[in-house]
């Protein structure tokens, strides 16, 4: 197979099939993403969203398919530099501050040591932490906290985020600053895949990739999908394309009432 | 393996345990505390004479193997490892680091405790005290390596603490404090030859005893050092990039 690392997309995931405690999380699923966009993708708490952005990153045991990062197998060690991850839940130490935190992920990602101070101060203003950045982790609220997980996954500028949910719980003013520095990073050249289970999000994104038990229901941006389901909202273009793909499927393979509630039983599950 | 991201890593286990000084406390007073009590006992009897030096080495080998497998579920737990992983760091480094960092603390333990035990309680060392200090180390440092090990079963604390009794009391038991090794049946004498902590023991009781005993000791801090060295690497070996 040839690659094309200079110009190979930033995110080719070719028939991925992941099976988590012998359930089948992802079926097979195919999604190539370009350089420089914010590509955000949506659906309910328990679709696979986190399972996709695992296997992306390369932390996700896969049963089968490819998933390559910049025309590199995911995860490879050449990756880990170019790759930047956020956890849903916060993952910084508790127990240190924001800047020693910050200082150690720096280093982890090859900062040098002169470089280190002048490295936390730019992540720390990012994400708007400056009054912070002595406290410890631990004394911040939770927005807080996820800001420092953020921060964290933005030493070392990496080519890519991955970033899973990590708006939930801000106060809207907030929102709407870190989503603006997802645009200006983009703008940088840099690429980020942003998972969110609040529909409305979806006007921030670049394009959006609609998930729903495992599969994609859409790939494609706000006005297309739009269009193509004949809505107004995201909201109800995800309802009438779920209706689509339960009509499409063989009979008696698998009502909408049957993955509804495989969904609450997820829900309840988590 | 690079050395920068090991010290890196034991800096900032070193950074989290300053945030904690009751934990710091702890870790220097409570060895004190407890061959005091000893010491104390066997008041006017040469017990604490032969007891004294085992407990010297055991007592930090308990501590560390606690503190490093709570320290290293939590890093589990909370996310941090995962994120590692996924950045680049090899699993040596991460291992490496935090043995390091919690031999820097074992070796503080070390000296306060031996340093008691010899200049406050009265222990009598035939040989060395600093030869004492440097086997207490090692024998704190293995309880870090196992602790590593073993952390990677524990799925809570409470499977943590349970592996206590369940890795140490056997090991306590036959490392020939409460009988010499060679009194034990067969079985048993055949059993403790093979666990770590017996060497550990033997060692503090050649350099109390005996104030020539360098070779010997020398040969079982060896035997030691290859149960640190084994441990980590299959500590290494349990740390997976991808999991289910």
């Amino acid at each position: 197979m040839m690659k094309n690392v200079g110009t190979a997309p930033a995110i080719a995931v070719r028939d991925l099939k992941v099976v988590r405690g012998g359930r089948t999380v992802i079926p097979g699923l195919d999604v190539t993403v370009g350089r420089g966009q914010v590509v955000g993708l949506l659906g309910p708490s328990g679709c696979g969203k986190t399972t996709l952005m695992r296997a992306i990153v390369g932390v996700q045991q896969v049963a089968g398919g490819t998933v390559e990062v910049f025309g590199e197998p995911a995860g490879g060690a050449p990756l880990r530099r170019r790759v930047g991850y956020v956890t849903q839940d916060p993952s910084v130490y508790d127990d240190l501050t924001v800047t020693e935190n910050l200082r150690y992920f720096a280093s982890v990602v090859g900062v040098r040591r002169r470089d280190l101070d002048a490295e936390v101060q730019r992540v720390v203003a990012q994400v708007v932490l400056g009054d912070h950045a002595k406290v410890r982790v631990d004394q911040l609220s939770g927005g807080q906290r996820s800001r420092v997980s953020l921060a964290a996954a933005l030493v070392g500028t990496p080519e890519l985020l991955v970033l899973d949910e990590p708006t939930v719980g801000l106060d809207p003013v907030l929102r709407r600053d870190l989503w603006t520095i997802f645009h200006r990073l983009a703008d940088d050249g840099v690429t980020l895949l942003v998972s969110s289970h609040v529909m409305d999000e979806a006007s921030r994104c670049d394009r959006l990739l609609l998930m729903r038990a495992g599969v994609l229901l859409a790939d494609d941006t706000l006005p297309g999908v739009l269009e193509s389901t004949g809505q107004q909202d995201v909201e109800s273009a995800f309802l009438t394309l779920v209706d689509r793909a339960s009509q499409n499927l063989p009979a008696g393979q698998r009502d909408p009432h049957d993955m509804l509630e495989s969904d609450f039983q997820r829900e309840a599950h988590r | 393996m690079s050395a920068r991201l090991t010290v890196a890593t034991a800096g900032r286990v070193l950074r989290q345990v300053r945030h904690d000084p009751r934990t710091i406390a702890l870790l220097v007073v409570v060895p004190c505390v407890l061959l005091g009590l000893l010491a104390w006992i066997y008041d006017n009897t040469p017990v604490f004479d032969q007891l004294g030096a085992p407990l010297l080495g055991i007592f930090p080998f308990i501590v560390m193997f606690l503190v490093t497998s709570v320290a290293t579920l939590r890093e589990r737990q909370s996310g941090t490892l995962e994120r590692l992983l996924a950045m680049p760091l090899g699993k040596g480094d991460l291992i490496a680091g935090y043995a390091l960092a919690f031999g820097v603390l074992a070796a503080v333990q070390a000296l306060v405790a031996a340093g008691f035990a010899v200049y406050v309680l009265g222990l009598d060392v035939a040989g060395s005290a600093w030869l004492l200090v440097l086997v207490a180390v090692v024998d704190a440092v293995l309880g870090t390596a196992l602790g590593l090990f073993v952390s990677a079963f524990a799925r809570s604390e409470f499977q943590a603490v349970q592996f206590l009794p369940a890795f140490i009391l056997p090991q306590f038991l036959l490392c020939g404090l409460l009988t010499p090794r060679e009194n034990l049946p067969d079985v048993l004498n055949a059993a403790s030859d093979v666990l770590p902590l017996s060497y550990a023991v033997d060692a503090m009781r050649s350099v109390t005893v005996d104030a020539d005993a360098t070779g010997e000791v020398s040969r079982d801090l060896l035997v030691v050092l290859c149960f640190v060295v084994a441990a980590l690497a299959l500590g290494a070996g349990t740390l997976r990039r991808r999991t289910p």
